[in-house]
């Protein structure tokens, strides 16, 4: 069996991070990734970043994966395994891989794992009609394969992806019928609404989605009021013409294998969910492993690309390896808390006290 | 229904093809994933559900949710958001649990 001194899993911003900071340290590296290409949600986010100059504010997600995916492709002394599924990590340190096809075993001293999260049903009539798509899937479509999602969507959720998708579904010629949002108000920053607003779609507050209508796929949306105790008003009910019902409604950390390995985990709201219990260097209660991007509490591609560095260069300190390492660790540490300072940190902060409090976890 | 003119993105797809669904010969790029092409050509419903066949599509379209299991080329439960598209393929609705042959 093939033994390596770090083993990352996924490949998306965390991943990619963790992968050259840990290699930077000449540790030796395999980066596993179950799709064919690096990058992760990176590769179909066409807007422009927001986040801090540090964190490549400004740069089209699609450009900050390619740049990292490059950065791994030349860094010497890394084991790439794309279309390459982790199923399982076993007591001896083991991971197991199905490759296109065989099963394959790799052994590792450390393990970071960084699979990022998946969409949020909803909760609404017919939501199973085919048409009800995630808000990533309409991205995947359009901005990956160039595929338009339908005619007509109807996005449900304004904050920042909900707007952004709006945003995007537009500039690929599809119309957006309306954003749908069950708080009172806007969850995503006002300039991404701003720009839908000024393209004329709708955004209705305190409105839900209350079911899809069509016998064999969408063919149109009936949505519904909600009042000051975020309870659905009988008689208000409208029909909107629409092929394609998109959920914006949040992600959840993709924890699996880390429940498989039997890392604590906690549940944390305003992580998204399920979240492996870990320490400022990103360590879970498996001294073994560590977390790094949305899998360890959902957040955003700039704060994923700094805990990918921490996981990286702790995950090597570790194991011995020692470039300047604590300074670097410091850094980084400096650079997350500068991310998460501020309004728009206070949700992630908040998230971050409750799972220490939940204990140790070893 | 593909996109041809966009702001930011320059699409470069792969070789056209041709494969079938559910007997009829449909085309897509090779490499893309089979969902893509069955959307391009307006194909939403990809198999029934087990117990309360009613039908369903993809939901996540990266490999996560199992929303999109087709029969492809006989083989049961492939997810098809993420398979991607060679000449030939046989594509077929999935009923229910699909079978091992
Ligand atoms: C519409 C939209 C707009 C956004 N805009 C911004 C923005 O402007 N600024 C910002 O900072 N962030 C933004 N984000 C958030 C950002 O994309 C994510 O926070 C970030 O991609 C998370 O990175 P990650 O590496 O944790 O996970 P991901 O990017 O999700 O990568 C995880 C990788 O792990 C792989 N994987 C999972 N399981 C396995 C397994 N078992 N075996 C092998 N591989 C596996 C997956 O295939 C994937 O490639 C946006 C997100 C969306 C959806």
């Amino acid at each position: 069996m093939k033994s390596v001194e770090i083993a990352v899993v996924g490949a998306g911003p965390a991943g990619l991070s963790a992968t050259l900071a840990a290699a930077g340290q000449g540790a030796s590296v395999a980066l596993i990734e179950r799709d064919e290409h690096l990058g992760g949600q990176l590769v179909k986010q066409t807007h422009k970043f927001f986040g801090s100059a540090r964190q490549e504010a400004g740069t089209r997600g699609v450009v900050i994966a390619r740049r990292l995916g490059q950065a791994v492709r030349e860094q010497a002394g890394i084991d790439l395994r794309l279309a390459t599924t982790v199923l399982g990590y076993y007591s001896d340190k083991v991971l197991y891989l199905e490759e296109p096809d065989r099963l394959a075993k790799l052994q590792a001293e450390r393990a970071i794992f960084a699979t990022g999260a998946s969409e949020r049903m909803l909760i609404f009539g017919n939501n199973d009609r085919p048409g009800v798509y995630g808000a990533g899937a309409v991205q995947t479509l359009m901005n990956v394969h160039g595929v338009m999602p339908g005619r007509r969507v109807l996005m449900i959720g304004a904050g920042n992806i909900g707007l952004i998708v709006s945003y995007q579904l537009l500039q690929a010629g599809v119309q957006v019928a309306a954003i749908v949002e069950a708080a009172p108000r806007i969850g995503g920053y006002l300039v991404h609404a701003a720009k839908v607003r000024r393209a004329g779609v709708p955004i209705l507050t305190g409105h839900t989605v209350k079911e899809a209508v069509g016998e064999e796929a969408v063919e149109a949306a009936v949505i519904w009021r909600l009042d000051e105790q975020w309870r659905p008003v009988p008689g208000t009910e409208e029909r909107v013409d629409c092929d394609v019902i998109c959920l914006a409604t949040g992600l959840s950390p993709l924890g699996e294998l880390m429940w498989q390995a039997g890392c604590r985990m906690a549940y944390v709201p305003e992580l998204g969910g399920h979240v492996p219990w870990h320490d400022d260097d990103l360590r879970t209660s498996h001294e073994d492993i560590y977390v790094a991007g949305d899998a360890s509490g959902v957040e955003e591609a700039s704060a994923a690309m700094v805990e990918g560095r921490i996981a990286g260069l702790a995950a090597a300190r570790s194991l011995g390896h020692d470039r300047d390492v604590e300074e670097k660790l410091g850094e980084a540490r400096r650079e997350l808390a500068a991310l998460r300072a501020g309004p728009t940190g206070e949700k992630i902060r908040r998230g971050l006290e409750s799972l220490r409090q939940g204990g140790d976890g070893r | 229904m593909r996109i041809t003119d966009h702001p930011i993105l320059d699409f470069k797809p792969g070789r056209l093809v041709r494969f079938t669904f559910e007997g009829r010969e449909i085309e897509g790029y090779e490499g893309e994933p089979i969902a893509a092409a069955l959307h391009a050509a307006g194909i939403r419903v990809l198999r029934r559900s087990p117990r309360l066949h009613r039908p369903r599509g993809f939901f996540c379209a990266i490999g996560n949710c199992s929303s999109c299991l087709m029969v492809v080329d006989g083989v049961p439960n492939v997810r098809v958001c993420v398979e991607r598209l060679r000449e030939g393929m046989r594509v077929e609705r999935q009923e229910g649990h699909g079978e091992l042959k």
